[in-house]
């Protein structure tokens, strides 16, 4: 990798970014949904521990939900600093979308944030759980409009270009609903579930192998354990349709992904492990289930499979990076499936709650969904390459005419500043999650003023009433 | 057709970053002073008085580059790579105070390290702003629909200047809303400050149009030459009748007028500056419709801001209303 080259620097940049940006809202999607899943619940039943658990994730959900939003600021100016050819170029297209994405989910979702974090005594239950909802339906809004720019530029439609070379838009219903676009959609939705149900999981094994006694853990490890029993083989079929899907569009990327540098014309074997072999144009030391992939891709043992030897050299993606980021998120996909297997086998036993080796599990599965969300991230953006808008934008075309010595400058800057600050609100969230969840929850801390909600709602903070940590007892 | 949709489009662009500048304004500029009080109490009152509100106040920073993107992609694809040092400087330091506000509550030992983020990163945002706009005002050089100069060409003693401009006047309208919003020691500090940041300020929107005319014979044209001198005569005269309710307030200690004077200072400048940039979105190169994107991507995205800004200046409005009164040191507005 030439660290002189201003096209690297500028994609390293991007990169960095944005993979600290997607853990944010990975977490705050799943999250808010499950807020609303616990209010409408303590609605229903009456039960106080719902009303616990809400006041408890609530104040995690609002740090997450802060980093997400400051770490998007970065993001929309991004296109424009680094990649403003591309912006020029898809302005037309991908510029709506994601000003209805700035409209419509920050500004909705900003304004309901603030009366779910302080407002359920001032507005009463019934409509603070619709402002649950709201933010919610907002998180998952921002995701619609991302993820419909996302998969136009893998999977481009509905467009023309006009006599300046712009992309323009001909029909906005073939842009939005792009062929990829439901597919991404689906498994990325499931995939912040996964994500949100590993964490609450993880924190839930945690309390209860602490006292096994305690109810709000009790309550959060059978709900989060519930939804990985459940959303993890769902996750998998979906992730199988996306990948047929991307076969269709985008064939190199899946020939990468799969390590296929040769055409098998009477059934591709499914390589699962190797080591990838760039230079020579192979996998070294493969291990293979024959015609396995030609059943999973096409569905038949013996369907022919196209392999990277039908595509020129400079159109390729780096394959060693998909091999193995499209490994690590299989794999870690199977890892949920188990923990969600084993988990339901201790519920049938009625063993949930004193399984001390599953809490474990939990506990060191907490991670999990964030890489997995990163390495599938990888897997279809490197895959991309080396196109932005695929097949017809290429992503030296994209960049703008920044020198190395200001893009490196800058790079430097987001990682140390993002390293020290993100690092310190991880950090104040893990020490959230390490108390345990308590019987009526505190609320705000009477010394931190009440914020209105908007861009960053910074309620947040209203977690130090139970922090013994630095502000004196607790409560 | 005068109204056609990259007009009222530039229009919502030029509203969202000037509810921006007047909004973001006074929050940054409570950062800027933040030193000044040393009192821990005092200075929580000061964070208090912003804390509701500033966020909200930051999203019009994003309508506006994102509305910049969404419909002048040109635009947007020329001045951001013009300005990008600038550009991620004021990212990096708004992020650093954004994070202040949340960060400073949870811990007692680092509080002085996030009283410091706050202070710096106010301040340096509020000169990168400062510095873009000089940059933008005295001209990039555009060849072929690109940014043509080097990564330093925003860096002139013009735009230095309107960095510290900025720096300078956002401490004022911040001292003006601490007066609106605090009492006793802190409100008399705010009104000494007020003091000493009013004249300078004014000297500098003094200086800066004085000498923006002389950076561009258009601009020379638009304000001293005839017929458009005759248009364009009533923004220094409003500017020095804002000068002198400001002034007045702050001599009689008035508490709401001084801060209105001063944010009518900053809407009349920028008034101004729509003036000298007018119709152009890239000062003299390229213009607010060669910019604008086909037509049928404004009128899509019209449609969601049409229907959702007025919803988010009602709940804007509403903030504040709730919000309103004097910020107690202790408790916020309990």
């Amino acid at each position: 990798m030439d660290l002189t080259d201003p096209l690297i620097l500028a994609r390293l940049q991007f990169a960095f970014t944005v993979s600290f940006h997607i853990i944010f809202p990975a977490f705050s999607i799943g999250l808010a949904s499950y807020l609303a899943v616990l209010n409408g619940l303590h609605l229903l039943t009456g039960r106080h521990v719902f009303l616990d658990l809400f006041a408890y994730w609530k104040k995690i959900f609002a740090v997450a939900f802060g980093m997400g939003v400051v770490s998007g600021i970065v993001m929309s100016y991004q296109f424009g600093t680094n990649w403003s050819v591309f912006a020029d170029k898809t302005g037309p297209v991908l510029g709506p979308l994601m000003g209805y994405e700035v409209l419509s989910a920050f500004f909705l979702e900003a304004g309901f944030l603030g009366v779910m974090l302080f407002g359920r005594e001032r507005v009463g239950p019934r409509l603070h759980f619709f402002a649950t909802l709201m933010v919610a339906f907002g998180t998952f809004m921002s995701a619609f409009w991302i993820l419909a720019v996302n998969s136009w530029m893998q999977t481009p439609a509905g467009y023309a270009i006009n006599d300046v070379g712009q992309f323009v838009v001909v029909d906005w219903w073939a842009v939005i609903f792009n062929p990829s676009f439901p597919y991404r959609l689906v498994h990325m939705l499931l995939a912040a579930y996964l994500t949100t149900a590993l964490v609450v999981g993880a924190v839930g094994g945690l309390h209860l192998l602490r006292d096994a006694r305690n109810t709000g853990a009790r309550v959060m490890f059978s709900m989060a354990m519930a939804m990985l029993t459940v959303v993890s083989p769902l996750q998998i079929v979906a992730g199988d349709f996306h990948g047929v899907n991307t076969l269709e569009h985008q064939p190199a990327k899946v020939m990468a992904m799969e390590g296929h540098y040769e055409s098998h014309p009477d059934g591709a074997p499914l390589i699962l492990f190797g080591i990838p072999n760039p230079a020579e144009k192979r996998i070294d030391y493969a291990i293979e289930i024959p015609k396995l992939s030609s059943l999973i891709l096409k569905h038949d043992l013996n369907a022919p499979l196209a392999g990277l030897d039908t595509v020129d050299d400079d159109k390729e993606p780096p394959v060693a990076v998909l091999f193995w980021s499209f490994r690590l998120m299989v794999g870690l996909g199977f890892a949920m499936l188990g923990l969600g297997v084993w988990s339901l086998a201790a519920r049938v036993r009625g063993r949930l709650y004193d399984a001390g080796w599953l809490h474990r599990a939990a506990v060191a599965m907490g991670p999990a969904g964030f890489v997995a969300v990163l390495s599938g991230w990888i897997t279809t953006e490197v895959g991309r390459q080396p196109y932005t808008v695929y097949g017809l934008l290429t992503t030296a075309e994209s960049a703008s005419s920044i020198g190395a010595a200001a893009i490196g400058a800058s790079l430097i800057a987001f990682i140390v500043v993002y390293f020290a600050l993100f690092g310190a609100g991880t950090f104040y969230m893990l020490r959230l999650m390490n108390q345990p969840p308590h019987l009526n929850e505190p609320g705000l801390d009477p010394d931190e003023p009440i914020r209105a909600g908007g861009l960053m709602p910074a309620p947040a903070m209203e977690a130090t009433g139970n922090l013994p940590t630095d502000r004196g007892a607790p409560a | 057709m005068i109204f056609d949709l990259a007009t009222v489009w530039a229009g919502l662009v030029a509203f969202a970053v000037l509810a921006y500048v007047v909004l973001d304004g006074f929050d940054l500029g409570v950062g800027i002073l933040f030193p000044l009080l040393s009192e821990e109490a005092e200075r929580d009152e000061m964070m208090n008085s912003v804390a509701p509100v500033w966020d909200g106040n930051e999203t019009w920073l994003v309508l506006g580059g994102g509305g910049l993107f969404a419909v002048f992609p040109l635009a947007y694809a020329i001045i951001m790579p013009a300005l990008y040092v600038p550009i991620i400087v004021m990212l990096l330091g708004l992020i650093f105070r954004g994070v202040s506000f949340e960060f400073r509550w949870k811990t007692r030992r680092g509080k002085f390290l996030w009283d410091w983020g706050f202070f710096l990163g106010s301040t340096v945002a509020a000169f990168a702003q400062g510095v873009a706009l000089g940059a933008l005002v005295q001209g990039i050089e555009v060849e072929g629909g690109a940014y043509a100069g080097g990564s330093w060409d925003w860096l002139t003693p013009f735009s230095l200047l309107t960095g510290v401009a900025l720096v300078v006047g956002y401490a004022l309208i911040g001292a003006t809303w601490l007066i609106l919003k605090t009492e006793d020691h802190v409100q008399s500090r705010a009104y000494a400050v007020a003091r000493l940041a009013a004249p300078l300020t004014l000297a500098l929107i003094g200086v800066v149009s004085l000498w923006t005319p002389f950076l561009d014979a258009a601009y020379l044209d638009r304000w001293f030459g005839w017929p458009n001198s005759a248009y364009a005569a009533p923004i220094p005269l409003l500017v020095a009748l804002a000068a002198f309710f400001l002034w007045k307030g702050l001599a009689q200690r008035h508490e709401m007028t001084p801060f209105l004077a001063a944010q009518a200072l900053f809407v009349l400048s920028f008034i101004g500056l729509g003036i000298s940039f007018y119709p152009y979105i890239v000062p003299r190169s390229v213009t607010i419709h060669a910019a604008a994107a086909p037509d049928n991507s404004l009128s899509f995205l019209l449609w969601g801001a049409a229907v959702l800004i007025p919803l988010i200046l009602t709940y804007t409005g509403y903030s504040y209303w709730v919000f309103r009164g004097k910020v107690k040191s202790a408790g916020g507005y309990h």
